[in-house]
């Protein structure tokens, strides 16, 4: 077990020092001039533009550019603007000049949003989704579970940002049966915090659970026809207890893979969603800094992003080796 | 290791007990054919009280394609300690039938009808709620494949625990006493230590002899052992063999045991059921159906394998391939393959399905043919081609 | 040690040896985790099988599962690369053959595998798997391929007709019919033949078995037969090979193997073996019966790798590996790996 896990660190640690290179390489030896990107078009004196240009270092040999900035990641390092000298402590990320801020500031300001909602929605997809999928799974073949079935099939071909769109239009502000998205932080306000909340989470779980509960049902359906299920049911067990104790944990082996990679997923940047309900997420962040070539953001945001997904991966290989004692050995 | 095994366990059938089988059936048998039939499979080969009672049994799925008739008017019963093995091919319905008795069917698609009596209380027609009483207590299933069907995400004793616990009302550690008790009684060295361990840590062997632990867990009057080793090597099926063996001495349950090798069967069994596309077509016990065979099917049977006892010049394969179920022959279901059909007068076999009567007009050994002389033909013709 | 070479598409004379395998070893490398480290250990698959198989003559290798049975027969086929060891065919080792220069031998070494459904592609038409070897070999002109295909079809019991279906459409009989069939296509010399009716009912298994047979009388073709049915070995083959952990342990005419078997395991596995005579005739005199399980061939146990189950075990056993040879009472050709061997009679029913 402990070899398991050590091994798994060591691959997830290569892999984020490998996207780490890769969006420096991307962003920095890319044809284009980092600094003129960096500072903008509109606003940008020659000055700014030496200033940037020496912040960063880019007389110096890349090599050197990129050992600074995987420096400031551990130990912090300096930047100036306008003269003044502005701290950027370790993780640093870089340092938005165009907003004035170090990037590390401006991603821990958004990630308790997208936290929230992520939290709410995986709840959801997991309960619901799972749930109904194992449902249809039992009742295989019969009116309800084709019927369920199709409903889903209808929602999921629907675009997402038009179902998001819709519901927030018509439940939210022509008959507000639902409270308005908006983001309220958890330890100032508990009751505001959902209810800010509540109409994304819906929109987001309902519409993927749909997803799960299909993948659910494939995985549910294949485990309750295997021999030891038949077993469970000659000992005499309840209907129930097969299903949900003695299918269940199997069934749920390939759904819980693709649950890692949507959560990592969504971690990055929940876009419409945050988006169409006000949240000030990552993934706004994230469509704040395209527009405005921001690119430090961008540059700190893609390696957030590897990071979660990489510890997904890692939480999701550590869960199976839990469910599965089989995995452990490998 | 090396036992001189007294081969005592036959003794059970000795003549007189036949005699008075048949002279019980003689007392209750009607005149007309049809409940002939029916008493002739109630009744058991030794006479002793059944303890499973399967009576016109008949199985249906429904399918796209057509109505699978499974399993057509089966009867047959076993007594506490005994054992019934029921004998066939792929497609024969022997596996169907025994899940019926366990209610492990598809309620939604099949269609059951008969009876199926345990101890004198009716199965068909019980809510699955009653039947789960049942299962596992009363009645246990040790299947083919122990690596399948065994949880794999379970410890062996969390399993074995479990099936006693759905039974009894007892604390987690009463059972863990008793499925280290059962461990222990299937022959698993340190079941302390394989009590806490996985399926995929055990052996074939060990899996199928835990698979055993968790059926007699709760001291079952029946076991039905579906291909119990066909999945295991020569060496660990005459361990498992033996075990089950020797647990039926001890706990005087009934058995009965599903299987396609005649080999185990000669082994293990004190009555015989042949089953073909879903009939019976041969019962009696061991030494009628194999060493005196009375139905073309069952010669086919044994002059197809070889045996490890004698060396066989040719096999004499039967020809041709199993029916489809969705579409049976008229008359009798064997006649396509049957190389004695030209012996029945007229076109019998291809238009009347035979009953299965008793071949010596009385006995308990029945089998489903028109040929009237099943006993020369047998011990002219194809016995001296089976040695 | 082998004959002259020789050009491999001329037929051998019957009685000739065909095949000679020395020495033969698969070791498969694993890995094994253990804390914080790992370690490199190997899987003795086959761990020094020799033979020799004549023209037209049936050699069985017998032996229950992780014996290295159906190893062997991939390494002789060449579908493994051997560890170590000699497969002289016709006096040409094939052993470590690059895939180029083993393509004439391919042809004449055949495998026909247990499992009927997952070895016959179902995408293709029954015509199309037969005839791609033959394509392959250059056996045939352009435009004969049908007629051959249809030929074979018929010599393996099937209606020529069918060329046209696909594996789906047939029975799991018909299935290892058609698997022969493409073995027959490139006239082989050798069938390897894995478990090649043990997936089979046992009126469909008679049929198959009949067929090989008939492959076998007419066609000479040798065979070497794995199987785990005792009964069906003793029934196709006439020299016999058993084989534990990845070593033959006793070797012989079937006759001796099955009438006055030498090792214990032959012993314990004959007595083993179910058997209908039990009832048709008179039950055996002794039974013995192993206890435990077959080692892993991960650390196959020192000196004798049966000792571990075997009764007749003593200190020698666990020290000096016994060696495969006849003992002075043995019948020609019979040998038996164990240093107490001893003929033992009366194993299995007889029948009067």
């Amino acid at each position: 077990m402990l070899y398991f896990v050590a091994r798994r660190l060591v691959s997830a640690l290569s892999v984020v020092l490998v996207t780490l290179i890769a969006t420096f390489a991307l962003f920095f030896i890319a044809p284009t001039d980092p600094a003129a990107a960096i500072c903008g078009d509109r606003n940008c004196t020659q000055e700014r533009y030496n200033e940037i240009k020496k912040n960063l270092n880019l007389d110096q040999p890349k090599v050197q550019q990129f050992a600074e900035y995987t420096a400031g990641i551990f130990a912090g390092r300096t930047f100036e603007t306008s003269g003044v000298i502005q701290d950027c402590n370790a993780p640093c990320l870089g340092y938005s000049f165009k907003n004035d801020r170090p990037v590390t500031q401006m991603i821990k300001d958004r990630l308790p949003v997208t936290v929230s909602l992520v939290a709410g929605y995986a709840v959801l997809v997991l309960t619901i989704g799972v749930f109904v999928g194992s449902m249809a799974a039992k009742r295989r073949g019969t009116l309800g579970d084709r019927a369920l079935m199709s409903s889903t099939l209808i929602l999921s071909s629907v675009p997402y940002y038009i179902v998001a769109l819709m519901i927030s239009l018509y439940f939210t502000i022509l008959y507000p049966i639902l409270p308005r998205g908006g983001y309220t932080p958890l330890t100032d306000n508990a009751g505001k915090w959902f209810a800010g909340l509540l109409t994304p989470w819906l929109v987001l779980g309902i519409y993927n659970c749909t997803a799960y509960a299909r993948y659910s049902r494939g995985s549910m359906v294949e485990t309750l026809s295997e021999d030891y299920i038949r077993t469970a049911r000659a000992k005499g067990l309840s209907d129930r207890k097969v299903t949900y104790k003695h299918a269940l944990r199997s069934g749920m082996i390939p759904v819980i893979t693709i649950f890692g990679l949507d959560v990592a997923g969504s971690l990055a940047g929940a876009i419409f969603t945050e988006r169409i309900f006000d949240l000030p997420g990552l993934g706004n962040l994230v469509l704040q800094s395209l527009e405005t070539y921001d690119l430090p953001v961008i540059m700190g945001t893609v390696l957030v992003a590897s990071v979660v997904l990489v510890a997904m991966n890692f939480i999701v290989d550590v869960a199976y080796s839990l469910i599965d004692p089989r995995v452990r050995l490998s | 290791m090396t036992t001189p095994a007294p081969e005592d366990r036959k003794d059970s059938m000795a003549e007189s007990a036949g005699e008075q089988a048949a002279a019980a059936a003689d007392a209750k048998r009607g005149p007309s054919v049809a409940t002939r039939e029916k008493r002739a499979g109630l009744m058991n080969p030794s006479g002793e009280t059944p303890y499973l009672v399967v009576e016109d049994l008949t199985v249906k799925f429904p399918t796209a394609d057509g109505v699978v008739s499974a399993v057509n008017g089966l009867s047959y019963s076993v007594p506490l300690g005994r054992t019934l093995s029921i004998v066939g091919e792929s497609g024969s319905g022997k596996s169907v039938s025994s899940m019926a008795v366990m209610g492990l069917h598809d309620r939604k698609r099949t269609q059951i009808t008969g009876s199926i009596r345990l101890g004198g209380d009716e199965l068909i027609g019980l809510s699955e709620n009653d039947l789960m009483k049942v299962r596992g207590d009363a009645v246990a299933m040790v299947f083919q494949d122990p690596q399948s069907s065994l949880h794999p995400l379970y410890t062996i004793g969390n399993q074995i625990s479990e099936a006693y616990r759905v039974h009894h009302k007892v604390s987690k550690d009463v059972a863990k006493k008793r499925a280290l008790e059962m461990l222990d009684l299937v022959g698993i060295p340190n079941p302390i230590r394989r009590f806490g361990q996985y399926p995929h840590e055990f052996s074939g062997g060990m899996r199928q002899r835990a698979m055993i632990a968790m059926g007699l867990v709760n001291d079952p009057k029946l076991i039905i052992a579906d291909e119990p080793t066909t999945a295991l090597d020569v060496t660990v099926q005459a361990q498992i063999l033996d075990l089950l063996n020797n647990l039926q001495k001890e706990f005087g349950s009934a058995i009965v045991l599903i299987t396609h090798d005649l080999g185990v069967v000669a082994e293990m069994a004190d009555d015989v059921l042949v089953m073909y596309a879903g009939r019976c077509v041969e019962y009696g016990t061991a030494e009628d159906v194999l060493a005196n065979p009375r139905m073309p099917y069952t010669w086919g049977l044994l002059e197809s394998i070889p045996t490890v006892s004698a060396a066989s010049e040719k096999l004499r394969p039967i020809k041709g391939l199993p029916p489809s179920l969705l579409n049976l022959p008229s008359g009798c279901s064997f006649n396509p393959r049957c190389p004695y059909k030209d012996r029945v007068k007229g076109e019998r076999c291809t238009t009347d399905l035979p009953d299965l009567l008793p071949v010596d007009g009385a006995g308990a050994h029945t089998s489903r043919c028109h040929l009237h002389d099943k006993a020369s033909i047998y011990e002219t013709e194809v016995l001296p081609r089976l040695s | 040690m082998s004959d002259t070479v020789r050009p491999i598409d001329q037929p051998a004379a019957q009685g000739e040896t065909l095949l000679q395998v020395r020495d033969l070893k698969m070791h498969f490398p694993i890995k094994e985790a253990h804390g914080l480290g790992r370690t490199k250990k190997t899987v003795q698959a086959v761990d020094g099988v020799s033979f020799d198989l004549k023209a037209g003559q049936s050699l069985g290798l017998v032996g229950e599962s992780g014996c290295g049975k159906s190893t062997t027969g991939r390494m002789i086929t060449r579908l493994l690369t051997p560890t170590s060891g000699e497969i002289n065919f016709k006096g040409t080792n094939i052993a470590q053959l690059k895939e180029k220069d083993l393509r004439p031998f391919r042809r004449q070494l055949q495998i026909v595998f247990q499992d009927p459904y997952s070895s016959l592609n179902p995408r293709q038409t029954v015509s199309n798997i037969i005839s791609t070897p033959l394509r392959v070999h250059n056996l045939v002109k352009k435009g004969q391929e049908l007629t051959r295909v249809q030929e074979l079809l018929e010599r393996v019991g099937l209606n020529p007709e069918h060329h046209n279906r696909y594996p789906n459409e047939f029975s799991g009989g018909q299935r290892q019919r058609i698997g022969i069939a493409r073995a027959l296509a490139v006239e082989p010399e050798v069938i390897i033949a894995d478990e090649p009716v043990s997936a089979l009912d046992v009126s469909i298994q008679a049929q198959v078995m009949n067929l090989l047979e008939d492959l076998r009388r007419d066609l000479g073709i040798a065979f070497v037969f794995i199987a785990h049915d005792l009964g069906v070995v003793r029934h196709f083959c006439d020299e016999v090979a058993v084989m534990y952990l990845g070593k033959i342990v006793e070797q012989g005419p079937r006759e001796q193997i099955y009438g006055a078997p030498q090792h214990p395991y032959t012993q314990a596995l004959l007595s083993a073996a179910p058997d209908l005579g039990t009832i048709r005739g008179v039950p055996a005199k002794e039974r013995i019966r192993l206890v435990g399980d077959v080692p892993s061939p991960i650390d196959p146990p020192s000196g004798c790798r049966f000792r571990t189950r075997c009764w007749k075990a003593e200190d020698i056993c666990a020290t000096q590996e016994p060696k495969l040879e006849g003992k002075p009472q043995s019948a020609p050709g019979h040998a038996a790996a164990c240093h107490f061997a001893e003929p033992k009679v009366d194993l299995v029913a007889e029948i009067a």
